[in-house]
């Protein structure tokens, strides 16, 4: 069973349509996220299945319930906010009370629930403070408590970690993850960092200016995206883009840097009707330094020459700007076998990981 | 890394007049400033306290007489009213425009239809100043040609509204002017404070099923509570030294029946000369604000240790 289920749903501000048509699903128990540049709409989504916005038309499930006309506190859903939004005034054993507060819970119960949440999230030392007196990462363990103790059928977050600094980004969202494990409840997760969306998420909403592009999970959402938004939204750096020519059904020509047409052989044959001239997409670490061992192993990979523009050594691997044509395209590289500023270098492509895209519908072939 | 050049002492002749130059230019701009408020406040408040226990009658003497002057004020009855006035004004006043300027606020927060509208109408009557309310209010109460006219022309013609005439309700006729005065003043601050909560704090209280009326009461003005006591300090010091109302709408009238502190220091002090007595009346203004300002700033004190303790 579906414990979300979004169709056909729309939402304008006068004449100004900001979500057009979304169809969605969460079965119960998933990680979906939400994830697109800002002004996609994201937001609004997550605000209309929490109820906080209206909806224009369409229809949104939560469980077996429609819930179009439900108040916030009925929907049975709790939120983890941006801000994480903590009642300043109230010390963290008032924040995470004050649902139960409302809902008049008795307090033996309230007690109960508090120690069963403070001691899953190890904020036990914390429940008299005031969010002031927390650091960052507390104060979001302290909003996922006041999610938590609600004991929901859904969860939101609202780009629960775009608050906090690089390092404890990374802790938190391990951390999110394995309470995710630990606790199975279905959650819709927003975010603009497709890092996180990757890491998280069982399955991927990519959303671009009001409509989903694509919802599937991360690795056919990294693998066979369905448009050049989807491709150059998800992976950094970005996949390369290559204007290419059809010169038969299973090989395309692309420029090479001195002005030359290299052929390369395609993995598997077009479809009938393909344009003559396509967009082949390759991510960086789908190139290599062509040598006869790599054929051998990758069968797939095609050598086209390129001379190496620029060399971005980052530790753990090394981004060389390549020229081709008059693009520049990123290789990813291992530090050791990396080129060489100004060398001419014969690159391996590997053909069966590249996608073609229809230039001018943007989708992929 | 070089950082410990940064306290190595540098062998520099950079020209030190300069530098003490550098250091002295705040205290140089602040001085005059400085010296004024400290003249002003403190040096005057001390020559007042002096002048109160002195036998200055129209000119200030120096003879020591004690609290002679305290008993023949606090033996008067004038003085008595006006003491009690001040209280029940303030009071009123503070409590009565903070409920409005509250009430008003919390209303425009509705995101209401021509917001900048109702907001400069509420703010305007702060920009008129308290002469012309006084006597703008002076004439609405006027029974023959103010709201009581009014309204028997219409056709009521047992309609009564003579707050000003009567020593009974006269102070109420002062109390609201005075609220209507400042609401809007308490208002713009109030709605302030209401825009700079966190709109996210409105939709997690939504969530947890709080009505309007508990986010309000629990999230909304316990945030804004500092907003609160500004309020209430600066009406409090409208209200002490309230002079230029009172004086155009009633003028201390019917009888003594709204004369304020303010009014008869002056009194005394300029029309009958009697500085010794006015001085005292000064003194038991300055004791009217200390019984508020002083457990207001201990209180200040003792919260930021609190924090301090707990932080």
């Amino acid at each position: 069973m579906s414990a979300l289920m979004i169709r056909d749903l729309h939402k304008s501000y006068g004449g100004l349509e900001i979500l057009a048509g979304i169809n969605l699903e969460a079965r119960t128990g998933e990680f979906v996220a939400l994830v697109g540049p800002s002004g996609c709409g994201k937001s609004t989504l997550l605000a209309m299945i929490a109820g906080l916005e209206t909806v224009t038309s369409g229809e949104i499930w939560i469980g077996d319930r429609l819930v179009n006309s439900v108040q916030p506190k009925d929907r049975d859903i709790a939120m983890v906010f941006q801000s994480y939004a903590l009642y300043p005034t109230m010390t963290v054993r008032q924040n995470i009370t004050f649902g139960m507060e409302s809902r008049g819970v008795p307090k033996a119960e309230q007690a109960e629930a508090v120690k069963r949440v403070a001691a899953l999230l190890q904020i036990e030392q914390l429940l008299n403070r005031k969010p002031g007196q927390l650091s960052g990462g507390q104060r979001q363990r302290v909003a996922m408590g006041r999610a938590l103790v609600r004991d929901p059928k859904l969860f939101l977050f609202d780009e629960p970690l775009s608050n906090l600094d690089a390092k404890l980004r990374v802790d938190m969202r391990t951390e999110i993850k394995k309470l995710h494990h630990r606790v199975g409840k279905t959650t819709v997760y927003v975010t603009h960092d497709q890092v996180e969306a990757m890491t998280l998420a069982s399955r991927i909403a990519v959303m671009n200016q009001g409509s989903v592009q694509q919802f599937d999970t991360p690795k056919r959402i990294y693998d066979r995206p369905t448009n050049m938004f989807v491709a150059g939204f998800m992976g950094s750096p970005a996949m390369n883009f290559i204007p290419a020519r059809l010169t038969g059904s299973t090989s395309i020509a692309v420029r090479a840097a001195d002005g030359s047409d290299a052929t390369l052989a395609l993995a598997a044959p077009l479809p009938a009707g393909a344009p003559k001239d396509v967009v082949l997409g390759v991510r960086p670490e789908h190139i290599y330094r062509f040598t006869t061992d790599l054929k051998s192993r990758k069968p797939a990979v095609e050598p086209i020459q390129a001379p190496v523009e620029l060399v971005e050594p980052t530790g753990a691997e090394t981004l060389a700007v390549l020229r081709l044509g008059d693009l520049e395209i990123t290789g990813r590289f291992e530090p050791d076998d990396a080129p060489i500023m100004g060398e001419t270098i014969t690159l391996g492509i590997d053909m069966s990981r590249a996608c073609l895209f229809d230039p001018a519908t943007k989708a992929l072939l | 890394m070089s950082t410990h050049d940064l306290t190595v002492p540098v062998a520099a002749p950079a020209t030190p007049w300069r530098q003490r130059l550098g250091t002295m230019v705040p205290i140089l701009v602040l001085a005059p400033s400085l010296a004024a408020s400290f003249i002003y406040v403190f040096v005057f408040t001390l020559w007042t306290l002096y002048l109160s226990l002195s036998s200055s009658s129209l000119m200030p003497t120096y003879g020591l007489v004690g609290l002679d002057n305290y008993a023949s004020l606090w033996a008067n009855r004038r003085w008595n009213i006006a003491y009690t006035n001040l209280f029940l004004f303030s009071g009123f006043y503070i409590v009565g425009s903070m409920a409005i300027g509250l009430l008003l606020a919390i209303l425009i927060d509705q995101r209401v239809r021509g917001e900048a509208v109702w907001r400069t109408i509420f703010l305007y009557p702060l920009a008129v100043s308290f002469i012309v309310t006084g006597t703008v209010w002076s004439w609405l109460y006027n029974p023959v040609d103010g709201i009581q006219a009014f309204v028997r022309g219409l056709g009521w013609t047992d309609f009564s509204f003579a707050l000003t005439a009567n020593r009974n309700t006269a102070i109420y006729a002062v109390i609201i002017t005075g609220i209507w005065q400042s609401s809007g003043f308490a208002m713009a601050l109030f709605l302030a404070g209401l825009r700079s909560v966190d709109p996210d704090l409105v939709k997690a209280a939504q969530i947890d099923g709080a009505s309007v009326s508990r986010t309000y009461r629990k999230v909304i003005l316990p945030t804004i509570a500092p907003i609160f006591l500004a309020v209430a300090v600066i009406q409090i010091q409208f209200a002490i030294k309230t002079f230029d109302l009172v004086a155009a709408l009633t003028r201390g009238g019917p009888g003594v029946s709204t004369t304020f502190p303010a009014i008869y220091v002056y009194d005394l002090m300029f029309q009958r000369g009697q500085i010794g007595e006015g001085a005292a009346a000064a003194m038991m203004m300055l004791a009217a604000l200390a019984v508020v300002l002083v457990p207001y700033s201990l209180w200040i004190v003792w919260r930021r240790r609190a924090e301090g303790r707990n932080g």
